[in-house]
């Protein structure tokens, strides 16, 4: 028990780093559900590319880096919003070059102070060792509030995954409720930079709820999966990465990724066998 | 059609244009559908039968004349209509049971924060009972067939308790016995006092309607089934209307709709009216 354990009850930036990764497990496992359940995927990882700049920029004039990230989170909406809206044809092009140009952006800002060189790494992959006791409650509010915002909105976003014109139809206004939704994945990107950092906090948003949608069958399980798998996944690699002086948040997103790549290959063989027991006539079972 | 003393109509339509980005596809829209009546909209894929329907929900904004829907503009009264789209559930990666598909029929009621009541838990389970899907229940939507969750979803508009039931080709996908309870689960509500919209392909299906619009990006015409169903008109309606080389006398015609993959057979009558032979 004591390699499992100790090193949480020994370093108190390890006890610290593994509350900030189950609050991150929590929101993102919430938040996660609708981007996978929505395909909203692209406008996390928009997100995840725009703040980058919006941080190093903020920093680089001396405000808080999540006012920064803020405003980075913004800008990429807008411009994600404006492209999809104007051109039809190209918009993945367009959405796939802004992405780039916005972590370019965000690397030439950081490279023009030296004194900040280094936090490039911290603000791509986070600095979850380094997680203060002002950073923990910054994280436990943003958490509750995605969870008391999706709790309220539980009827129009589930209407909305199923159909947008159900929703509008039933008299919740299906733009209205994906504005907020979007609201709540810029809220978890950009409060989760500091503990898994602005590029890994996209497999935190996608691996967990994406494993908690092969295994669950409604939608409050979906969510109890991505937490539990993500909270999991915060511990193994917390413990990984000290045992093996490995980076935390990396190692935390790989474990993530593993277990999800782990389920859809159990799921695939299950329906590969009930199926193939079952013969070819059978409804199709599992997402095609 | 409205019987004296009815309430007010669920759909009032005064030279009403419907299309898309303020382009009229259709102009000229007039009609009434009482409450407790039926109205069936028949033409080939692209005559504008789901944008009509599309604006009587409020999904897309009316381009033209005045459309009153359930005494208010369309859309605007969410609790009392229903509406199943043509959706397709192929790909779906949503984690739902078939009866939390029904159970969002009772969203509008409850609003946000409405706790489910036993009458909503008894309404969905009737709804389930109605569409012959009880027994799946518990099942995720997506380990059921393409005709099954074509039942749900239509559970899903029986359990609304709507006052206007908008259905965009309801009957597809549906096996014999799903057609049957259909139309058996649609009568009641009728009974109940709700108004039926519907979009189809089927003739035969059609007739049975209390009035029946035949478009061609135009109204070719309304009225009774009887009436309406002639064969200039249907001719006028599907643009292919091949007279029936078997048929002992003239009066036969096939309506070959593409589309829809099977010719119907129709026999217009002494009187003019269609016989129809599925």
């Amino acid at each position: 028990m004591g390699p499992l354990v100790e090193p949480f009850l020994a370093n108190e930036f390890m006890l610290r780093a593994l509350l900030a990764g189950v609050l991150v497990s929590i929101a993102c496992a919430i938040v996660g559900t609708f981007v996978v359940l929505r395909g909203l995927a692209f406008i996390g990882d928009a997100l995840a590319h725009g703040v980058l700049p919006g941080i190093a920029g903020a920093l680089l004039v001396g405000l808080p880096g999540m006012v920064g990230a803020a405003i980075g989170a913004l800008a990429m909406i807008g411009g994600v919003n404006l492209i999809t809206r104007r051109s039809r044809l190209s918009s993945d092009t367009a959405i796939g070059l802004l992405f780039v140009a916005m972590l370019a952006l965000g690397v030439v800002i950081v490279s023009r102070s030296s004194s900040f060189a280094g936090d490039l790494v911290g603000i791509l992959f986070g600095q979850i060792l380094g997680t203060s006791l002002e950073d923990l409650a910054v994280q436990a509010v943003a958490t509750a509030v995605v969870f008391a915002v999706s709790l309220a909105c539980a009827r129009p976003f589930l209407l909305l995954s199923f159909d947008p014109e159900q929703a509008d139809v039933a008299g919740f206004p299906s733009r209205r409720y994906h504005l907020v939704m979007l609201v709540l994945v810029a809220l978890t990107v950009i409060v989760s930079f500091q503990t898994v950092g602005t590029l890994l906090v996209f497999g935190m948003l996608l691996a967990p709820a994406g494993a908690g949608a092969l295994l669950a069958h409604r939608v409050e399980a979906m969510m109890a999966w991505g937490a539990g798998i993500g909270i999991v996944s915060t511990y193994a690699g917390l413990l990984v990465s000290y045992h093996f002086d490995v980076a935390a948040g990396a190692t935390i997103v790989l474990v993530a990724a593993a277990i999800f790549f782990a389920v859809l290959a159990g799921t695939n063989l299950r329906d590969g066998l009930t199926s193939a027991r079952r013969g070819p006539d059978a409804p199709a079972s599992g997402p095609a | 059609m409205s019987p004296p003393g009815a309430a007010a109509p669920a759909i009032e339509a005064r030279g009403v244009a419907v299309g898309y980005r303020g382009v009229a596809l259709v102009p000229g829209i007039d009609l009434t559908v009482a409450a407790r009546s039926s109205l069936a909209l028949v033409g080939t894929n692209g005559s504008g039968k789901s944008t009509l329907l599309r604006t009587f929900v409020g999904l897309l904004p009316v381009v033209g004349g005045t459309l009153d829907v359930l005494g208010t503009r369309p859309g605007g009264a969410p609790g009392r209509l229903a509406y199943v789209g043509q959706f397709h559930a192929t790909g779906f990666v949503l984690p739902l049971r078939a009866v939390d598909v029904v159970r969002m029929g009772r969203y509008p009621d409850l609003g946000l924060f409405g706790r489910i009541r036993s009458e909503d838990h008894d309404l969905v389970a009737a709804a389930m009972a109605a569409m012959g899907v009880a027994a799946l229940a518990r099942s995720p939507l997506r380990s059921l067939s393409g005709g099954q969750q074509q039942r749900v979803y239509l559970a899903q508009a029986l359990a609304r308790r709507a006052d206007l039931i908008v259905l965009d080709e309801p009957t597809s996908g549906l096996d014999a016995g799903g057609r049957e309870l259909y139309l058996q689960a649609f009568a009641a509500e009728m009974a109940r006092g709700a108004a039926i919209v519907t979009a189809t392909h089927d003739i035969s299906e059609a007739v049975e309607y209390d009035q029946v619009m035949l478009l061609a990006r135009r109204v070719v015409a309304l009225g009774p089934g009887a009436e309406v169903l002639t064969a200039d008109r249907l001719l006028d309606t599907f643009g292919i209307l091949l007279r029936d080389p078997h048929a002992e006398h003239a009066q036969r015609f096939v309506v070959a709709e593409v589309a829809h993959g099977h010719p119907q057979v129709i026999d217009v009558g002494p009187e003019g009216g269609p016989e129809v032979v599925p």
